[in-house]
């Protein structure tokens, strides 16, 4: 079963859902299915049972950061009575959000890897991701690190607390903007 | 006493001693470690007190599993942040006289992870470290050889007078302050008491 096969499973039996296929370039061509996060629990439920993806091996998150995307277009433009062709560059900025990454295999059906995504609306107060604890039990630590280390707020998780960093810690230190606290004055120096 | 005059007398069948040395050889000849592994260093340790290096030779041959009979530390790995309280409690348990040996680069400074967000950089950060081994992990020669340097130590140590070992002075503190937790790292980063601050040994 392709994960076109597949995404069209997944529009047709879940109606509103959108799913989006995220094209990895690299030689791996691990392609994955992006979800759109109010649907994301009943799309995982259809892929769960009636695709039997039965098992989640792995979640992990992706920190992307606010970065500036820079496209050159070229116009044409009448300068002093000829027709050049002129470079722009056009500078867009692409918000930042997290992305939970799940990887889902079939134990029945000897399937898999099925990679599917999630995404946040951002990365300061829209964080939240519908848990698929309820579906894969597996995913329950996974997502309580993700939740740990990257500020993902799982919405129906069992128990959502951290699991590696101790409970009164406040950061996120697997987010890209994270800087350590210098321990000593030396340290500090160096910084300066 | 003279040392070839006891050598003379023991050529007469007369052994003579000081209380000192009597007591810092009963001392250095029976060191038990804390039965106590952080990371890859303890599996060092571990084949250090095993037969073919045999830690026993030098009377360290039972590792104890509670601190309260323990004499000396060898903090074997990565210390991380959440461990290091627990760490420092384990060496206040401990009763005195009580040593402790800094094993690998984690234990000393935090090795190769010493830029992570949860790596304390160094034990002695909070307690005193009598001998550092450097090494990732160090062999057990080296732990051996550390093992006679802290031998050397203690049985060079004397009872009486400004040198004596800190046990024997009331006012110096056999426990140290554990760390919190804070919000961002350990609170406080680290003991000044106990840290040799860098900085502070750079300007002199």
């Amino acid at each position: 079963m392709t994960l076109e096969e597949i995404r069209s499973r997944l529009q047709s039996g879940v109606p509103g859902c959108q799913v989006e296929l995220v094209v990895n370039g690299s030689p791996s061509g691990q392609n994955s299915l992006l979800l759109d996060r109010d649907h994301g629990l009943a799309a995982a439920t259809l892929l769960c049972d009636q695709i039997q993806l039965d098992f989640c091996s792995n979640v992990t998150a992706v920190d992307w950061p606010d970065r500036e995307k820079t496209d050159k277009v070229k116009t044409k433009q009448m300068v002093d009575g000829e027709e050049k062709e002129i470079e722009h560059t056009i500078k867009t900025r692409i918000p930042g959000f997290l992305e939970v990454v799940y990887h889902l295999f079939s134990m029945t059906k000897h399937l898999g890897p099925v990679v599917i995504r999630m995404r946040t609306g951002n990365r300061s107060d829209d964080v939240t991701l519908p848990s698929l604890t309820p579906i894969w039990r597996s995913a329950e630590f996974q997502e309580r690190e993700a939740f740990d280390l990257y500020g993902v707020v799982f919405e129906g998780h069992p128990d959502l607390r951290r699991i590696l960093m101790w409970d009164g810690f406040t950061d996120y230190p697997m987010r890209k903007d994270y800087v350590p606290p210098p321990d000593d004055e030396l340290e500090r120096l160096r910084e300066q | 006493m003279d040392q070839d005059l006891k050598n003379e007398l023991s050529k007469h069948g007369i052994f003579a001693t000081t209380f000192e040395e009597l007591y810092n050889w009963g001392r250095k000849n029976s060191v038990w470690p804390l039965t106590f592994g952080l990371a890859c260093c303890a599996i060092e340790m571990i084949a250090t007190t095993m037969a073919r290096y045999d830690l026993a030779r030098f009377g360290a041959e039972i590792f104890r599993p509670s601190p309260r009979q323990a004499d000396l530390m060898i903090v074997s790995g990565t210390v991380t942040k959440k461990m290091a309280p627990q760490v420092v409690r384990l060496y206040n348990q401990m009763p005195e006289p009580k040593y402790v040996i800094a094993m690998g680069a984690c234990a000393i400074s935090g090795g190769p992870f010493r830029d992570g967000y949860n790596v304390l950089k160094g034990i002695d950060r909070f307690i005193p470290v009598d001998v550092h081994i450097p090494g990732c992990p160090p062999r057990p020669e080296a732990l051996i050889h550390a093992f006679m340097a802290l031998q050397e130590k203690i049985s060079a140590q004397h009872l009486t007078g400004e040198a004596r070992p800190r046990h024997l002075k009331q006012e110096l503190p056999s426990e140290f302050p554990v760390p919190e937790f804070g919000e961002h790292g350990l609170e406080p980063a680290q003991n000044d008491e106990v840290f040799h601050n860098p900085l502070k040994v750079l300007q002199g």
